[in-house]
C-alpha cells in the first residue's frame, strides 16, 4: 500500500504563492509553509497540511462526545478531551425540568453525544444539546481515537461510516473530539471498534475503506454473524474441536443460531 | 592533577576529526502515555524527551488568555553520572529548563492555543557532554511527533575549544579540561538554518574562533537536522512495511 500523500514537516516550503495558503500552513516573506507534521494535500487553488497528530480544537457546530466533569448550579462542565473545559448550561439541556435538580438529570461522569454551540474568544466553550442528534449516552461504548484521525472514520462524504453501519447494523455517533459512540448487538460493535482502531492506525493509507469492508466481513465470518446457514456446521465442528479460547463468545452465538436454524429444522 | 592529552595526532580521543559528530541515534514516539515522544542517543548521552498538550493550565493562575504556556523540565536521573545526583531540580537543571524553553518558544506557535499549556519533559539517562544539545534535538522531534504547530525544527550542538583548537560536538574529557565550551540551537526551515535560538559559552574565545565555532555548528546541525527528520518519517514509513 502506498502513501498517496507526501509527508511534511514543520518548516516545510510548500509553495511561494501566499494566495494558496490553507489550513495547517502558515505564510512568511510571500512563502507558504507548513506548521504541522501532516499530509501534503496540494491543488493548483489550496495547499494544506491534513495533520498526523494532535489534539482536539473545538470549533462552533462540532458534534462532540464528552464526560461530565463537574456540576454547578446553572450547567456542567463537561471534558471533551480538548485543551479547553466545555460548558453546558441548564437551558441548553432538553432534558432539564424545573422541579429537577442538574445532578439528577446528568451527574459525574456521565457521557453526553453535544454540539459546540459557541467558542468566546477566551476559548470558553459552551455546549448545547438541542439537537435531535444530542442525547445522554447510556448504553453502548464509547471508542477514542486521535482526533486528526475522524476524517477517516467519517469517509468520503461518510463512505466509511455508511460501510460500518450497513454492514454491522450498528448505530455509530463521531464525536469530533475523537470519541466515538457505538450501538448495538455486542460482537457487532466489537467488529465495529476493531475496524475504528484499524483506521486509526492506517488512516494516512490508501484505499481503506476497502480494507475496511474486507476485514468486516472476514470477522462476521468468524464470529459466525455472516452467512449463518453456509457456516453453521463448520463452526459448530470447530467448537468442538477448539474448546478453549472461543467457547465463552460462541455459546450465545449457537442459541441465536439455533434459533433461526431450529425453526427451520421443525418445518 | 596529571595533564591529559586531549588531541593526539590531529585526531580527538574517540579518533573523530574536529568536525565530526558521535554517532547519534533518534527513535520517535517510544511513548504510549504521551502526545508525543523522542529517545535520542547522541555519543554517551541517552535522552528521553516527552510532550504532552496542548493541555490545560494547571495551576490556573499560570494561564496566558492569549497564547499558550511552554514549560520544559530537564532533568538528570540520579544513574545519569558517575557520582549519584541527588534527585530532583538544581540550581543547573532549572537554568538549561529555562535557557531550553526560551530555545523553542519562538519556535511554536503559542498563539494558535490561548489558555493552555504545553509541556514538555526530558530526561537524562546517561549523561555525556552537551546533554542539554541532545536534549532539545530530542524535545524538537517530540513536539514534532505530538503534532505542535510550529515554524520549523530545532537542532542544537555544541562546539568546544580544546587546545586551542575548535572541536564539534564535544565529549566528557573535551568539555571537562577544555578551555570552551560553547552550545548552539538553531532554527531550521526547509533545509535552512533561519537563525539561532540559544548560545550559551562557557570559558574564552576569540572573535574570530567564535565565528568559526558557528560555521562549524551550522554544518554539524544539518548533519542532525536530517536525522530528526529521518526519525520522524520513519515511524510512518515502518507502519507501512508492517502493514503490507
Amino acid at each position: 500500500m502506498e502513501v498517496s500523500r507526501k509527508i511534511v514537516l514543520p518548516g516545510d516550503l510548500l509553495s511561494t504563492n501566499p494566495k494558496t495558503a490553507g489550513p495547517n500552513t502558515y505564510v512568511e516573506g510571500n512563502r507558504v509553509y507548513a506548521r504541522v507534521l501532516g499530509l501534503l494535500d496540494k491543488t493548483e487553488t489550496t495547499v494544506r497540511v491534513i495533520p498526523l497528530k494532535g489534539r482536539y480544537v473545538p470549533s462552533v457546530g462540532d458534534t462532540v462526545i464528552g464526560i461530565v466533569k463537574e456540576v454547578t448550579a446553572n450547567g456542567w462542565i463537561v471534558d471533551i478531551l480538548s485543551p479547553y473545559v466545555a460548558f453546558l448550561p441548564i437551558l441548553e439541556n432538553p432534558n432539564m425540568r424545573p422541579n429537577k435538580k442538574p445532578n439528577e438529570v446528568l451527574d459525574i461522569g456521565d457521557a453526553i453525544i453535544a454540539k459546540v454551540m459557541n467558542i468566546d474568544p477566551k476559548m470558553r466553550v459552551t455546549l448545547t444539546m438541542k439537537d435531535k442528534l444530542c442525547r445522554p449516552i447510556r448504553v453502548g461504548r464509547i471508542v477514542v481515537i486521535n482526533p486528526t484521525r475522524v476524517p477517516r472514520v467519517i469517509g468520503k462524504k461518510g463512505s466509511m461510516i455508511k460501510l460500518l453501519k450497513s454492514e454491522l447494523d450498528v448505530q455509530i455517533i463521531v464525536g469530533q473530539n475523537g470519541l466515538i459512540w457505538i450501538n448495538g448487538d455486542r460482537r457487532k460493535v466489537s467488529i465495529a471498534e476493531e475496524a475504528i482502531y484499524i483506521i486509526e492506525q492506517e488512516a494516512h493509507t490508501e484505499g481503506l475503506t476497502d480494507r475496511i469492508a474486507e476485514f468486516v466481513k472476514k470477522r462476521k465470518i468468524e464470529m459466525g454473524l455472516a452467512k449463518p446457514e453456509e457456516v453453521k456446521g463448520e463452526r459448530e465442528g470447530k467448537i468442538e474441536n477448539q474448546g478453549g479460547e472461543v467457547v465463552p463468545e460462541i455459546p450465545e452465538e449457537r442459541l441465536k443460531g439455533d434459533g433461526n436454524g431450529g425453526d427451520k429444522a421443525d418445518s | 592533577m596529571e595533564e591529559i592529552k586531549l588531541i593526539v595526532d590531529g585526531k580527538r580521543l574517540d579518533g573523530r576529526a574536529f568536525d565530526e559528530l558521535r554517532p547519534i541515534k533518534i527513535e520517535a514516539g517510544v511513548l504510549n502515555r504521551a502526545d508525543g515522544s523522542c529517545y535520542l542517543e547522541m555519543g554517551g548521552n541517552k535522552v528521553v524527551a516527552a510532550v504532552y498538550g496542548p493541555r490545560e493550565v494547571h495551576p490556573k493562575h499560570l494561564e496566558d488568555p492569549s497564547k499558550a504556556i511552554i514549560r520544559y523540565r530537564y532533568s538528570m536521573a540520579p544513574f545519569s553520572v558517575e557520582e549519584r545526583k541527588r534527585p530532583g531540580p538544581d540550581r543547573r537543571s532549572i537554568e538549561i529548563s529555562k535557557v531550553s524553553r526560551e530555545a523553542l518558544e519562538p519556535v511554536i506557535m503559542k498563539e494558535l492555543f490561548p489558555r493552555s499549556a504545553i509541556d514538555i519533559f526530558v530526561e537524562v539517562l546517561q549523561a555525556d557532554a552537551g546533554s542539554r544539545t541532545a536534549c532539545l534535538n530530542a524535545a524538537s522531534v517530540a513536539l514534532i511527533d505530538a503534532g505542535i504547530p510550529m515554524r520549523g525544527m530545532v537542532t542544537s550542538v555544541a562546539v568546544a575549544k580544546v587546545e586551542g583548537i575548535l572541536v564539534l560536538d564535544p565529549m566528557k574529557e573535551e568539555d571537562n579540561y577544555g578551555e570552551a565550551d560553547i552550545p548552539f540551537a538553531f532554527l531550521i526551515r526547509n533545509g535552512k538554518i533561519e537563525s539561532i535560538t540559544l548560545l550559551q559559552m562557557d570559558g574564552r574565545v576569540t572573535k574570530e574562533e567564535l565565528k568559526t565555532a558557528l560555521e562549524m555548528a551550522k554544518r554539524g546541525a544539518m548533519q542532525i537536522y536530517q536525522l530528526q527528520r529521518e526519525a520522524i518519517l520513519k515511524k510512518y514509513i515502518k507502519e507501512e512495511e508492517v502493514m503490507e
